[in-house]
Parts: C-alpha cells; structure tokens; sequence
C-alpha cells in the first residue's frame, strides 16, 4: 500500500485533478446550458415533453459509442471527453428545471403576473427561487453520474482516473483498478455533499421551514 | 371609471366565453360579478387587467382603453386578489406586502413603512412582518393577500373569488372586513363569486352572468325583490326569495332608538339607580358626544362598588356592535351565535345610534310568521 503510494502518489493526485477537472467543466457547461433551456420549454409545454423524450431517446446511446463518434468530430483528447460528458449532463438538469419551474404553485406566478412581474421578473425572482430544491436534485444526480463516467474519458485520451483502471484491465493489476475507482467514488460523494450544501445555501429562507415540516 | 364597451371573447378552440357585454363601473362601486361555473366572470374580470386578451370591443379605464398601454405597467396600477391566495412562499410577510413597490422601486423606506401601515388596518401585530406566509393560518394568509392588493394605493382592485377557499367563519370575518375597508378607503372593486350570500352581504351592484352574457345588473335589493327571469330566481334559491325581507332589511329599519345609557362620569351609584328606574340590567356607556365607550353590567358593579366609583373605572370595553346600515340577516345570525342578549347600533363614527335585543328579534319573528302568514315549517328550517 505504501509502496503503491510512494511509487505512484503524484500520478494520483494528478489524474484526480484531471478527473475532477473535466467531470467540473462538463458539469458547469450543462448547467448554464441546460437551466435556462429548461426555463425556456416550461414556457412552451406542449413543445417541452416532445422535445425531452427526443434527448433522453439520443441519451440512450453508449457512452462508449458517443466518444468513438466524437473522435472523427473533434479528434482525440480532454475537449471530446468534455463534450460528450457535457451531452450526459443535459438530460437530468434539462428534466428537473423544466418540471420544477412548471410546478410552481399556479397561484403564486399567476398572482405574480396580476400584480405586474415582468417575464423576466417572474423567472428571477420567482420560479427560479421556488424551483431551486428541484433543480438542484438533477444537478446533482448528473454530477454524480458524470463523476462515474469520467473514467471513460481515457479511452480517447481525456486522462482522469479512467488511465489507472485501464492500465489496470490490461496489465492484470487489480492494485491499479482500485487506485482509479476509489477515488472517483470519495470524489463522487464530495462533490454531492458540497452540492447538497450549495443547495441548502441557495434555498430560500421560507422554503426551508415548509420543507422541514412537511 | 371602468367602462366594458361591447367586449367580446372567444377562444381559439371556437367558444365564446363573452359575448358583447356592456357595463359601466363608478368609481368606490362594489361590483360583484356571479353566475354558474363557465359563464365567463372569471374572464370578464381577467380581461381588465389583460390577463387574457380581449377579442373585440374595448375596456377603458379612467377612459383611456387598456390596450393602449403596457400590460405589466396596467397591472401594477390594479390591485389583484386570487382565491389561491398565491403568496410567495420564499418572502417575508413584508416583502410580500410590499411586493408592487418593489416592482415599483419604491425606497425601502416607504415600503417598510406602508407594511405597518396596512398591517394595522387588518390588526395584525407588526411582528407578523418577518414571518413567512406558511406560519400564517388560511385567512391570515388571505388578510395579507388584501393587503398586498392595496400596497400601492389602486383605486381599483379585482378579486377573483377571494375567500372562496376559506372556513365559513373565517370568511365571515373576512368579509366583514373587507367591507368596512372598502367603504373606508373608497377602492373601486370588481368581485367575482359564485356564492349568492357574499354577492348580496358586500356588493352595491350585482352582476349576473350566464353564457357570456349579463342576465341582470342591479342592487343586491332590487334584484331579491324584482328577479329578471327564472333563472336569476333560480339562481337566488327559493330560500332566499321567501327571507327576502330579512335580506334587505336592515338593522337601522328595526332597531329601537333610545337605549338605556349612562355617560362615562356616571358614579356607580347613580348607575345602579338608573338600572332599576328602567328595569334594566346592564346600561351602555357613552361620552359626552354620544360616542359608545362600552357598557356595565350589575354583576360589574355588584363586584366592584366598593373599590370604584365611576362606570368608567369598571366598564367592560370590548363590546360587539353592528353598523346601522349592515343587513340585518348578518346580524340575527351573529347574535344567535353568540348568545349575545344584546347587540349596540353604531354609525361610522361609533356613535351610538340604537339597540337590538332579542325582544327585537322576536317582534320580527312574530311579524314575519304572522304577518306575511309564512308557515312554521318555513321559519323553523330558516332558523336552523
């Protein structure tokens, strides 16, 4: 263990930071792409759930596939690893926003709307804040998800821990397969819990009460 | 001030939900619009603050046609009340008062400010302001819902079926409230209801509306008494048609006019003597402006003659009274409810005007059961 350690210790915490670093961006992309599509299909409902079922149709393609597309695309490398795991992210943030934002109490936007709230006004100071607890759920799902599809990064180049797992597969060493997989696990529970803090943060003062209550 | 000219609507699936209605509103008039469910006064109402848009003809408010203007800037310049009541479960009480300010970019101060202002018209104490609305019962909730309708000082407010979803009690009150607040502020008001008794307690007019159009527009009196056709007296009930007297009258028309009182200054005394005079056995108090302080009863002042000397020292203040001009149905209701012997009459001013007791009561009783020969079954059932 030890020895593992000290023959191995930099390129672990180098691969964990890779790791780490394209499952973040991937992540970040999907959010600022995905929260304010999500935003814009509960607008146009009917539109919404045709166009969700679309992406969850084309989610069910490998993952593996995806990155073997991407490679005539994009070539080889971190930027087609981010890509396609930014693709993965989509769905679930796209869902919760779209249904968080349309199940906000019809009687609060509509009174919203009487008493004069811009669209705009509506979004930002009122579905939003009300949706957070929702929106926040996929955000982290996806995380987590991503955090384990990462690995898959290293069969076209992006690094990350998948390296270690699949020089683990091909050199028979099992020491190695676990020096890629738990990491991604303790990284995986991480980043939920920061997110779960994030999410207890961003939720607004009156809602949390309800919440506990109910 | 709110005039509907030959408004029409029809939905894109080919209904009509209004059809050419006219109707002109004053202002400080208290409309309230009724009718079946789907005959189009939740849509006459919304087409007012372009909730929904109009197909043809025009609304002008204050003469100027609503769609001349900006839809949001219109709203704002309307107060607006829902039966969801439709607070924001993330503000405060107080920013959710204030709400139409904040939109308005009013300073904080005056927004802090006119949330205690508006809270003290419902009674609520301040400490109410940094609550959330889910700490708040249902017609708490609804209170501020009114206020937040008011927050920006709009002549005109539109209310779709406000307390529709409260406990009968509670909108009682609320009712009664909302009344008093209206006549106090002098707000123009468009009511939707489907419920006849709220309609004919607050209105000065009633609308009635089936399939899109206005079946019949008056006073709450006239149209008891002068139905336009079978379906309004359906639509009343036949109940109602029977107690039609009771819900017109009102309390000032049968009260009796000198009840017994004492001033403020009286020694108990004198009080006590004066109860005896008139075989009576409690007295209203009164200023020396006619003004109702409270009253005092014997049990009052057998307690407490040796320790105190004037009325005013042992006086009960809290004292039930009605408005001479309330329906008296409301009020036979309330005293039987309350078991109360008697209730004061008051103006606007508190002074007093008169009194019913139940010897009042039993005098109506007596005429309505003997003088339009209503059958006992009748007034038993009314009773009920």
């Amino acid at each position: 263990m030890m020895e593992f350690f000290a023959e191995n210790g930099n390129e672990l915490l180098f691969k964990t930071w890779e790791h780490f670093y394209i499952s973040l961006v991937a992540i970040v992309l999907g959010v600022i792409v995905a929260v304010p599509l999500g935003v814009l299909l509960s607008r146009v409902p009917k539109f919404a759930d045709r166009f969700i079922s679309f992406i969850g149709v084309l989610q069910t393609i490998p993952s593996l596939a995806i990155l073997a597309f991407f490679i005539p695309i994009v070539g080889i490398g971190k930027i087609p690893a981010i890509l396609a795991l930014f693709f993965y992210s989509l769905l679930p943030i796209l869902r919760n926003t779209y249904i968080g934002v349309r199940d906000v109490d019809r009687g609060v936007v509509e009174a919203g709307r009487g008493m004069g709230m811009s669209n705009w006004q509506s979004i930002i100071s009122m579905e939003l804040p009300l949706s957070i607890p929702v929106i926040m759920a996929g955000i982290r799902l996806s995380t987590v998800y991503l955090i384990g599809w990462a690995a898959l990064a290293a069969f076209i180049g992006g690094g990350g821990l998948g390296d270690f797992i699949f020089d683990g597969l091909n050199l028979y060493q099992p020491s190695l397969i676990l020096a890629g997989t738990i990491p991604a696990t303790i990284l995986a529970v991480i980043a939920d819990r920061s997110l779960a803090l994030l999410e207890n943060k961003l939720t607004p003062e009156g809602l949390k009460d309800s919440y506990e209550t109910a | 001030m709110l005039e509907f000219k030959n408004v029409t609507k029809k939905y894109s699936d080919g209904t009509t939900a209004v059809k050419d209605l006219n109707l002109k509103v004053d202002t400080g008039e208290f409309v309230c619009f009724i009718g079946p469910s789907g005959c189009g006064k939740t849509t006459t109402m919304k087409m007012v603050n372009r909730l929904i848009d109009i197909t043809e003809g025009s609304i002008l408010v204050d003469d100027k046609d609503i769609k001349e203007q900006d839809a949001v800037e219109l709203r704002r310049s309307m107060g607006y009340v829902i039966q969801q009541i439709g607070l924001m479960p993330h503000m405060t009480i107080k920013e959710n008062i204030v709400l139409v300010g904040t939109l308005l970019q009013w300073p904080k101060e005056r927004k802090d400010e006119r949330a205690r202002e508006l809270l003290k018209l419902v009674n609520m104490p301040e400490d109410y302001l940094d609550k959330y609305p889910h700490e708040l019962s249902g017609g708490q909730q609804q209170r501020i819902g009114v206020l937040r309708a008011l927050a920006v000082n709009p002549p005109l407010i539109l209310m779709d079926e406000p307390f529709g979803a409260l406990d009968p009690i509670t909108r009682d009150s609320l009712q009664e409230e909302f009344k008093k607040l209206q006549k106090e502020l002098n707000k123009t008001i468009i009511f939707v209801t489907h419920d006849m008794d709220e309609a004919l307690k607050l209105a000065d007019r009633v609308v009635i509306m089936r399939d899109g159009e206005i079946v019949q527009a008056d006073t709450p009196e006239n149209i008891v008494r002068h139905p336009a056709n079978e379906f309004v007296e359906e639509f009343l009930g036949k109940d109602r048609l029977i107690q039609g007297r009771p819900d017109v009258t009102t309390v000032e028309q049968i009260m009796e006019g000198f009840p017994v009182t004492v001033t403020t200054k009286t020694t108990l005394k004198s009080a006590i003597s004066t109860m005896r005079d008139k075989h009576v056995d409690s007295l209203l108090v009164v200023d020396s402006d006619n003004v109702l302080k409270g009253y005092i009863d014997i049990e009052a002042i057998n307690l407490n003659y040796k320790k105190a000397n004037n009325v005013d020292d042992v006086m009960e203040t809290e004292v039930f009274s009605v408005l001479g001009d309330s329906l008296l149905r409301d009020t036979v209701h309330k005293i039987l409810r309350r078991g109360a012997k008697y209730v004061p009459v008051v103006d606007e001013g508190n002074h007093l005007a008169g009194i019913v007791t139940r010897a009042t009561l039993a005098n109506l009783v007596y005429d309505t059961i003997w003088g339009d020969g209503m059958e006992l079954e009748d007034t038993a059932a009314a009773g009920e």
